[in-house]
């Protein structure tokens, strides 16, 4: 007899290359059997439904400490739990800054209270300042998976090696935020005819491969792996794919935002579509789509950045950067599906085993054993996105008010029924 | 001045700027944001209608009752002398109540949620605003939470609307015509918005357009406008109708656009030597204040080409005639 059985759905296990409509078993918080006529105290129909490993974002702001109007611990995993994702990583860049093992400590204690899984990112440097080293060992031993100064490019070049000397013991990746501030600028999106005509200041593509192509160098000098945060450009994915034929330890992730819009799409001066980096040109997201289809791109990653309503209603170029992606993601890439650029195996092994891999996680999969985290969703229901029911506390979604198709239905999180029926049950 | 003295000027106004009658304007817009969405005609209709204002501030009295018992708000979050003291007189001259909020008076200042801004302006229930802003879509979105007419006086890079129609009708009065002209456009097109909504209706209205600047003030993708691109200002102005010169801002020197000030004026300084190679007919356009010696040389600017006082004089009458017909378009009248 099981706990909880997963019936009749179609369950895809990327990391295995399992295809195949079953039943799936839960003991114990555990994934305990597949196959058919399978028995549990609990069952739940998911005929018609995909059946996947729990989602996992590597990138996150949750806000929380210190920014609380615009996201916390609690509303940023019913977030999760509402778009199927069962493991979030959250970027360092809280007011105070995720910096000590203190703050890292103090995260994952409160996330036991929270229904997903947390894995906090500590910061490179001290408050994301460039200047000195953060507490990358305390934050490590405290659970940190992975240091960013996410938010900020690491402007120096010495320091930045540094931290990736520093980090090889540890064996956790180094995640960039690649921005070169002095080509940066003052923009505000993507350099292009599109902001020319809306008279907004352009940031181009170099300012994004330059300290890709130097964080790489560094990677390899050092040995230490490398992830390259919200990849935006083709550029940026030819020195990624090169950087990866010649060996170097570099992966990277594709936000859903940059693999489904262009900055040609943007309504004038919605700020939000502003993030960033900022949303590209057709032949930047042809090059994105392709690389995550071919596997140069690992991961796909929400950036999850959640602003509060009377922030975002400045005028475009004093709004802050960023979008909330965490309840659309999954119906939002599943286009590329049915738009035959990737296949459904692939795409969910970008959501799950693809981040696990990246971080050194044990989840991401279905094999007997593994922690019970799952994700049934509908490839096939419509829905509208309707930002005022989202659980997030912010509302900057450059999908409102669209129509997409491929909805979580169940989360699971380790073993416990976290989301049913589309309806977060925990922590209300 | 008495009622009779208006009356007359009423009746004329109605022989001489009313063509069309209360309904039906050939104009579609209730606020006039850009260049970029007037078709021709519009764009025509607003030049008709700046000429008989034109001729109006020729009279003595200038001053029509068009636009009796309207409240004009003219609303400037950035500073400007010129545009708001234009503003100011066409409203004065249309015999509206023309209130100024500005941004130096009050709490107002960059960083507000336009929303509250455009909330508080309807508060206080005017009948038009008239908006300049730091920041590009300013106006935009002020008028989408607006029911009144909003009209574009310079949002941030974008564009400078009414700035563009007083240059066209500048330029239509020297020629008699616009479709076909040569302009050259030259300076600082990167950070222009006068550059940008002339380039929009220029194109729109069949002219030809020619951009010189160092390639550091040139904005990306900017032969979109369909102009053609120049680095060489001597080969720029090779034959051209009229040259209309961008004010440098000291400023761009210091952020590494040219080398200086010298160079800068060495390469793009349109002197009386230049002016030989344009047609012999050529006109000068600033959209000023002018920095002589920098973008334009002295004598070039006082010289007979020059329409540079022309074309302040234009604009008041073309932001008469943008009112007369935007406050049509709001109260429907
Ligand atoms: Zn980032």
């Amino acid at each position: 007899m099981f706990d909880l059985v997963l019936k009749n759905g179609r369950v895809i296990d990327p990391a295995h290359g399992v295809d195949a409509t079953t039943d799936l078993a839960i003991r114990d918080g555990r994934v305990a059997a597949l196959g058919a006529g399978l028995a549990g105290a609990e069952g739940i129909d998911c005929t018609g439904l995909v059946v996947c490993p729990g989602l996992i974002d590597l990138h996150v702001h949750l806000r929380d400490p210190g920014q609380e109007w615009k996201e916390d611990l609690l509303s940023g995993a019913q977030a999760a739990a509402a778009g199927g994702f069962t493991t979030l990583c959250c970027m360092p860049n809280t007011v105070p800054t995720n910096d000590t093992g203190a703050i890292t400590r103090d995260l994952v204690e409160r996330a036991v209270a929270i229904p997903v899984h947390l894995r906090p990112v500590g910061a490179i440097s001290r408050g994301l300042a460039g200047k000195e080293l953060a507490e990358i060992g305390e934050m490590v031993s405290a659970g940190a998976v992975a240091i960013s100064d996410d938010g900020c490019g690491v402007q120096d070049g010495h320091l930045m090696r540094h931290a990736m000397e520093y980090a090889r013991p540890f064996k956790i990746p180094v995640i960039i935020h690649p921005q070169d501030d002095t080509l940066f600028g003052h923009g505000v999106m993507n350099e292009g005819w599109r902001a020319t005509e809306l008279g907004l200041a352009g940031i181009p593509a170099a300012a994004e491969e330059a300290q890709i192509d130097r964080d790489i160098r560094l990677s390899a000098l050092t040995g230490t792996r490398l992830h390259v945060a919200h990849l935006s450009t083709a550029g940026g994915v030819e020195l990624v794919r090169r950087a990866q034929a010649a060996g170097v330890a570099v992966s990277a992730e594709a936000t859903p935002h940059h693999l489904l819009l262009t900055d040609a799409d943007m309504p004038a001066y919605d700020t939000h579509w502003k993030m960033s980096p900022p949303l590209r040109g057709a032949a930047d997201r042809a090059a994105l789509v392709a690389a995550l289809a071919d596997g140069t791109i690992q991961a796909i990653a929400t950036d999850h950045a959640p602003h509060a309503p009377q922030e975002k209603e400045l005028p475009f170029d004093d709004a802050p950067f960023g979008v909330i992606g965490l309840e659309t993601c999954l119906g939002v890439v599943l286009a590329l599906v049915r738009d035959g650029r990737i296949s459904l195996a692939d795409l969910l092994h970008r959501l799950t085993a693809g981040p696990a891999r990246i971080l050194g996680l044990a989840t991401g999969h279905l094999a007997v054993g593994a922690v019970a985290d799952l994700c049934c969703f509908d490839p096939q229901a419509p829905w509208r996105v309707e930002p005022e029911r989202f659980y997030s506390k912010s509302r900057n979604s450059p999908w409102a008010g669209q129509e997409l198709t491929g909805r979580p239905l169940h989360t699971i999180l380790a073993g416990r029924i976290v989301c049913r029926d589309g309806t977060v049950v925990e922590g209300r | 001045m008495g009622d009779e003295v208006m009356v007359t000027q009423e009746e004329k106004m109605a022989s001489t700027i009313e063509p069309h009658g209360a309904k039906g304007l050939p104009f579609a817009h209730t606020d006039l944001l850009d260049t970029a969405e007037l078709t021709g005609a519009e764009i025509s209709f607003l030049l008709d209608q700046s000429e008989a204002f034109f001729e109006i501030n020729k009279r003595q009295v200038k001053k029509v009752p068009t636009l009796r018992g309207v409240t004009i708000m003219d609303c400037f979050f950035e500073p400007s002398t010129r545009t708001r003291s234009s503003f100011e007189l066409a409203g004065k001259r249309l015999s509206a109540d023309v209130i100024n909020f500005s941004a130096a008076g009050s709490s107002l200042k960059k960083g507000e949620s336009l929303r509250d801004t455009a909330r508080t302006l309807a508060a206080m229930g005017t009948d038009l605003i008239v908006v300049r802003h730091p920041a590009a879509g300013a106006a935009a979105s002020l008028a989408e939470e607006l029911a009144v007419p909003v009209i574009n006086a310079g949002d941030g890079c974008h564009a400078h609307p009414t700035q563009a129609l007083l240059d066209l009708f500048t330029l239509r009065r020297a020629f008699g015509r616009l479709e076909g002209l040569k302009v050259a456009i030259i300076g600082d097109i990167a950070h222009s918005r006068v550059a940008r909504s002339n380039l929009l209706a220029m194109r729109t209205l069949g002219m030809e357009t020619r951009i010189c600047a160092p390639p550091t003030l040139l904005p990306a993708a900017v032969e979109r406008y369909g102009c053609s691109v120049f680095h060489h200002l001597p080969s720029a102005i090779a034959g051209v109708d009229a040259i209309m010169m961008l004010r440098i801002q000291r400023e761009r020197a210091s952020s590494g656009a040219f080398p200086s000030l010298r160079e800068y004026a060495r390469n793009y300084c349109l002197t009386r030597a230049h002016l030989a190679l344009a047609a012999p007919h050529c006109v000068i356009l600033h959209p000023g204040p002018i920095n002589r010696g920098v973008e334009i040389a002295s004598d070039v600017a006082d010289s007979p080409r020059s329409l540079i006082l022309d074309q302040v004089t234009a604009g008041v009458a073309v932001r008469m005639a943008i009112l007369y017909v935007l406050w049509q378009q709001g109260s429907g009248q």
